[in-house]
C-alpha cells in the first residue's frame, strides 16, 4: 500500500504542477521578475497547495500514518549557514532556468533535451553536494 | 493569459493535495529535492522503492493531461550552459538547504516551520536577483 499511496501523491503532485503551468519556465521566471511583465501565478499555485497541505498537518497531532509508523517530528529551528546558503545557491539557479527540482521531473516526459540536461546536472549536483559540504566544514565551521 | 490564475489556483491544490496524501498515509514529508537526493547519495535508500513510486508518479501523470492544457511548450532556454551551471546550483543548494519549493515552501509554510519560512525568503531573493542580473543586466536568458 505504501507504494501505491506515494505514486497517487506522486501523481498528484505532477498533474499539478502541470495544470498549474510550473513546468513553463517563462512563468516561473515571469513571477520573479519584478521589473519586468511581472506573472502573478505562482503565488496562485503557492497559496492553493499551501491550502490541503496546512488542513493534512491539522490533522497529524495524536494520530499515526495510515501505513503505521510516526508522523516526522518537527526539525530544530535552526538557522544556520547550510539553509541559508543552501537557499541562495538553489534560487539562483532556481531563477536561472526558472526550474526547481518537482517541476523538472514532472516535465521529463514533454519539455526536450534541455530538462534532460537539467536533470543530469542537478542529480549530480545533488551527488556533490555532501563533499562540497565537508570542504566547507574544515574551511568555514558551521558554528 | 487571464486564466492562468484559476490554472494555477487548481494546480496547487492539486500540489498540496499530493503532499496531504504523502504526510497522511506514508508519513512523509513531500519534498521533491530530498526524494530525489535520498536516492542519489543514498542516504534514503531504505525507502528507495517509496521514493521510486512517487517519482514514477509525478513523471507519469503529466502524460494524460496533455488535451487538457493548452500548450506544453517549457520556454527553457537553448543555452546549455546555462541550464547545467543551473541545475548544478539547484542540486548542490536543495542539498545544502536539505528542501526545495515543495519541502520548504509547500510543507514548510504550511505547518509554520520558521526554516521553511527563511529558506523561502532566501530562495525567493536569490532567484529575483538572478532573473534581474541575468534577463535585465546581462541579457542571457
Amino acid at each position: 500500500m505504501r507504494l501505491i499511496y506515494a505514486f497517487i501523491a506522486g501523481g498528484l503532485f505532477g498533474a499539478g504542477l502541470f495544470i498549474s503551468g510550473m513546468t513553463d519556465t517563462a512563468k516561473v521566471q515571469g513571477w520573479l521578475d519584478v521589473f519586468g511583465d511581472w506573472d502573478p501565478t505562482l503565488a496562485f499555485v503557492m497559496g492553493g497547495a499551501i491550502i490541503p497541505m496546512a488542513i493534512a498537518w491539522a490533522f497529524v497531532p495524536g494520530r499515526k500514518p495510515l501505513v503505521g509508523g510516526d508522523f516526522p517530528t518537527p526539525p530544530e529551528p535552526k538557522i544556520g549557514r547550510d539553509l541559508v546558503l543552501g537557499s541562495v545557491l538553489f534560487g539562483f539557479g532556481w531563477g536561472l532556468a526558472g526550474l526547481c527540482p518537482g517541476p523538472s521531473i514532472a516535465s521529463l516526459s514533454y519539455g526536450g533535451p534541455g530538462h534532460w540536461v537539467f536533470v543530469a546536472a542537478m542529480l549530480a549536483g545533488m551527488y556533490l553536494a555532501p563533499m562540497l559540504r565537508l570542504r566547507l566544514d574544515r574551511a568555514l565551521p558551521a558554528e | 493569459m487571464q486564466e492562468d490564475w484559476i490554472w494555477g489556483l487548481i494546480g496547487g491544490l492539486l500540489i498540496g493535495s499530493g503532499g496531504a496524501v504523502y504526510l497522511l498515509a506514508n508519513g512523509r514529508i513531500m519534498g521533491a529535492s530530498g526524494i530525489l537526493g535520498g536516492l542519489v547519495d543514498r542516504s534514503g535508500w531504505d525507502s528507495w522503492k517509496e521514493r521510486a513510486a512517487f517519482l514514477a508518479g509525478v513523471f507519469l501523470l503529466p502524460i494524460p493531461l496533455y488535451p487538457l492544457y493548452r500548450a506544453v511548450d517549457t520556454h527553457i532556454t537553448s543555452n546549455f550552459a546555462v541550464i547545467v551551471a543551473a541545475g548544478l546550483l539547484v542540486g548542490i543548494g536543495t542539498r545544502f538547504a536539505n528542501g526545495c519549493t515543495s519541502g520548504h515552501g509547500v510543507c514548510g509554510i504550511s505547518r509554520f516551520s520558521l526554516r521553511g519560512i527563511v529558506a523561502t525568503v532566501f530562495y525567493i531573493g536569490a532567484g529575483g536577483i538572478a532573473v534581474i542580473l541575468f534577463r535585465h543586466l546581462l541579457g542571457i536568458v
